[in-house]
């Protein structure tokens, strides 16, 4: 692995930009820290109306579906940028699990099945997220797939399902290939989650009726291939989650005086939050290098994912960390939005593999063995 | 204004290799010529080197040349003149000292160092007291003090040079800039041994050195605004290189691994993949800086480069010694040597960890570098300081 990597672009292009200021005007209008908050609370944080608008309005649903399947025919560096927005404020939205995975391993499938499936969730009108672990991290072998008893009858349990809560279908791994089961006809139970922005429930089906839309090699490669996609992406959700808890701490210790002197003008301070700058700015690099490996299917994608996930996830969480010691007692309080970003970003440190998971792929590629 | 192209340097380059064939031209004959002909820093002026192309295309020359086996002009040897006096020169300079200096400065024939530091100005360099004290009559300069940490100052023949010629104002005012003769009566320089044996750098003792009126850069009394301009070069030439996955001082770490499953534990293979990826995230965000630039739209990253790369090339070497078990415990020469730059890879281990030592003190320690992150890039404000309004000379000491 000592060849120099093939070019990468790291910028942001000018539809980015154009698709972030979209994106970040409708969540400053409509999802502001207060009513994230609010709705988190009321234990059903997703809001539909913005997601049509953001799915549907904005077109963000369908940025990885090709346009002859109702998409944008965009690529994963755009929908990078939705997700850094997504983490900036800290949004609930099935974006990662519907957009993302649950599309990702649609697209792998490549069969006539998933055509229809896929064009709903480019438009936006269906929520599907994959029923599988949010923990579950690529290069990790895959669950037991739950018992198909017969014409698509499936039966069993799969824990911590993202956003299953918001879901009109799951897509769901029995031991006879993928199937598309309606939410409807699963047991649903919400788990009490960490992060109150990204619910959890445990799935039961009891014979419950999916239809069949891959067989189980295709199936298990194409969640695979989803898996690396999201990993990959979720970095840039981590940069957005940090990139707001640089800014704010930053605001608020220019703000906020002791001893007679803003806190922002003391060393000890400053010399944390340029450390931090130079983490955060170094994670765009990473996010962006991700982005652009998958949206160019790089030779060396899953390298450069699993060096993205090694270090996202942690400068996310010191962000976050920072962010609360840095505010002081406000930071510990209920109210200040801080505690939203740290609980977001410590379960995105062990969504789609832990740092060490992924530092453990990163050994692999770059051919660094354990003992 | 006609904009320069590639292909206009392109064509010039061909020119400048018919008319020199590298094969039969005499090294010193080359440089010049190409000096001559504007391909020595494209971006200068004509007459200058240059031919106020953008300073992108540099590169377009740089590799055409030498995929012609040109002979380069060695910027590692020079580096304080091209980086540092060169641009303070095109800044400031008047045209006769622009004319005079920079030429033989880009060949190499006349060797540049810095005269800024002092034992007691390194992070404030400002406070620095070498006295310049103009003599009545002749309007020559008699400069007296002591100077450190001045790489090439054995070879050099000029040097940049700040030096107090107003004790009575404030410390960053009353500091005037000059072009100093190495050769001058009184410039003595002596080595100054460092912590990995050798002499890399020098203590410059200057001892009723004259300095003609005509080697002052810009004003009396303005030196610390030209040195501002010579210190902001000098950071851009930091962090600008491109590197390849895994270069640097990550290389023979992992070489090292791969090749000696012997040394291999649990431990150190956790700290090795973390500073691997790290390693390679600093790469991505020069990478990302570099396109920046080329795209016009330089960002503050660069400032942050230096900081990066200082805290992991000493992490990185301080892994690798411990790696290396048993020879981690010897060193490999502690003759006392002068070399001419830093070569990380031409050493051994215990070399890297202790040369990597300074790169958080060197071109701006890690701390000052901080602070400057922070009070320019977040907009913090800065610490309360009590030295800007007093004379230089009512200060602590």
């Amino acid at each position: 692995m000592t060849t120099a990597a093939a070019p990468t672009d790291l910028l942001y292009s000018e539809a980015e930009e154009e698709l972030r200021s979209a994106v970040r005007a409708l969540l400053t209008d409509r999802s502001d820290a207060r009513s994230v908050l609010d709705r988190a609370e009321t234990g059903s944080p997703h809001d539909p109306a913005l997601w049509h608008t953001l799915a549907a309005g904005i077109g963000a649903a369908g940025l990885l579906v090709p346009e002859k399947l109702g998409g944008q025919g965009a690529s994963h560096r755009e929908a990078a940028v939705v997700l850094e927005e997504l983490g900036r404020a800290v949004a609930p939205a099935p974006y990662l699990t519907s957009a993302v995975l649950a599309t990702e391993i649609l697209l792998g499938c490549d069969t006539a099945e998933a055509a229809p499936l896929l064009r709903e969730l480019a438009s936006g009108s269906t929520v599907c997220v994959p029923a599988v672990p949010l923990t579950l991290a690529p290069g990790a072998p895959l669950p037991a797939p739950v018992r198909d008893l017969g014409d698509g009858i499936l039966t069993g349990t799969v824990t911590s399902v993202a956003d299953a809560v918001a879901a009109d279908v799951l897509l769901v791994l029995a031991d006879t290939g993928l199937h598309a089961v309606p939410a409807a006809a699963a047991r649903l139970a919400p788990s009490v989650p960490l992060d109150l922005t990204r619910p959890l429930a445990t799935v039961t089906l009891e014979a419950a009726a999916g239809t069949r839309l891959a067989d189980l090699g295709t199936a298990r490669a194409a969640i695979a291939g989803a898996l690396l996609s999201g990993a990959g992406l979720l970095a840039s959700e981590q940069l957005g989650i940090a990139e707001w808890c640089l800014t704010e701490t930053v605001g608020h210790v220019r703000g906020r005086h002791q001893f007679n002197r803003p806190v922002g003008s003391f060393q000890a301070l400053k010399h944390r939050l340029a450390r931090l700058w130079l983490d955060v700015a170094s994670a765009r690099a990473a996010a962006r290098a991700a982005a652009d490996a998958l949206a160019t299917s790089a030779p060396d994608a899953p390298l450069t994912v699993a060096v993205a996930q090694a270090y996202c996830s942690g400068v996310a969480v010191r962000a976050a960390e920072e962010c609360v010691q840095l505010h002081g007692g406000i930071g510990m309080t209920w109210e200040h939005p801080a505690h939203l970003y740290l609980k977001r970003a410590k379960a995105d440190s062990l969504a789609l593999g832990t740092a060490g998971h992924h530092r453990g792929l990163v050994a692999d590629f770059a051919e660094l063995p354990a003992p | 204004m006609t904009v320069i192209t590639a292909e206009h340097l392109l064509t010039r380059v061909q020119g400048l290799l018919a008319a020199h064939p590298p094969a039969d031209t005499d090294r010193g004959a080359f440089l010049r010529a190409r000096f001559d002909a504007g391909l020595a820093w494209v971006h200068y002026p004509e007459g200058l080197g240059g031919l106020g192309a953008p300073r992108s295309l540099q590169v377009v020359v740089d590799a055409a040349l030498e995929a012609a086996g040109a002979p380069d002009n060695d910027p590692r040897r020079i580096g304080i003149g091209l980086g540092m006096a060169a641009p303070t020169i095109l800044a400031y300079g008047t045209d006769e000292q622009k004319r005079s200096f920079l030429r033989p400065l880009w060949t190499g024939e006349e060797v540049w160092c810095q005269l800024f530091s002092e034992p007691g100005a390194g992070s404030d360099l400002a406070a620095l007291g070498t006295r310049a004290v103009r003599e009545s009559g002749s309007g020559d300069w008699i400069v007296d003090g002591q100077k450190v940490w001045t790489s090439s100052a054995h070879t050099a023949r000029w040097a940049i040079l700040i030096a107090r010629t107003d004790p009575g104002l404030p410390k960053h005012q009353g500091i005037t800039y000059f072009l100093c003769d190495m050769h001058a009566p009184g410039v003595e320089v002596r080595p100054l041994r460092q912590i990995t044996g050798e002499a890399e750098f020098n203590e410059v003792f200057l001892t009723g050195v004259r300095i003609p009126d005509s080697h002052r850069l810009g004003a009396v009394g303005e030196g610390w605004a030209v040195a501002r301009t010579t210190l902001m070069n000098e950071r851009v030439s930091i962090g600008g290189m491109r590197i390849p996955r895994e270069g640097g001082m990550i290389a023979p770490v992992a070489a090292a691994w791969r090749e000696r499953p012997e040394l291999r534990t649990h431990a150190l293979h956790q700290r090795l993949l973390e500073l691997w990826v790290e390693a390679e995230v600093a790469r991505l965000t020069g990478e990302r800086l570099r396109q920046q630039l080329v795209a016009g739209q330089p960002g503050p990253e660069g400032s942050g480069m230096k900081l990066t790369f200082a805290r992991l090339n000493q992490e990185i070497s301080g892994l690798e010694v411990e790696l290396l078990a048993e020879e981690g415990l010897l060193y490999d020469d502690w003759t006392m040597r002068r070399p001419e730059g830093v070569d990380f890879t031409g050493r051994e281990a215990g070399y890297r960890y202790l040369r990597a030592k300074g790169n958080s003190i060197e071109g701006g320690t890690s701390e000052i570098l901080l602070n400057i992150v922070a009070e320019r890039v977040l907009g913090l404000p800065p610490e309360p300081r009590d030295d800007k309004d007093l004379a230089w000379k009512d200060l602590s000491r």
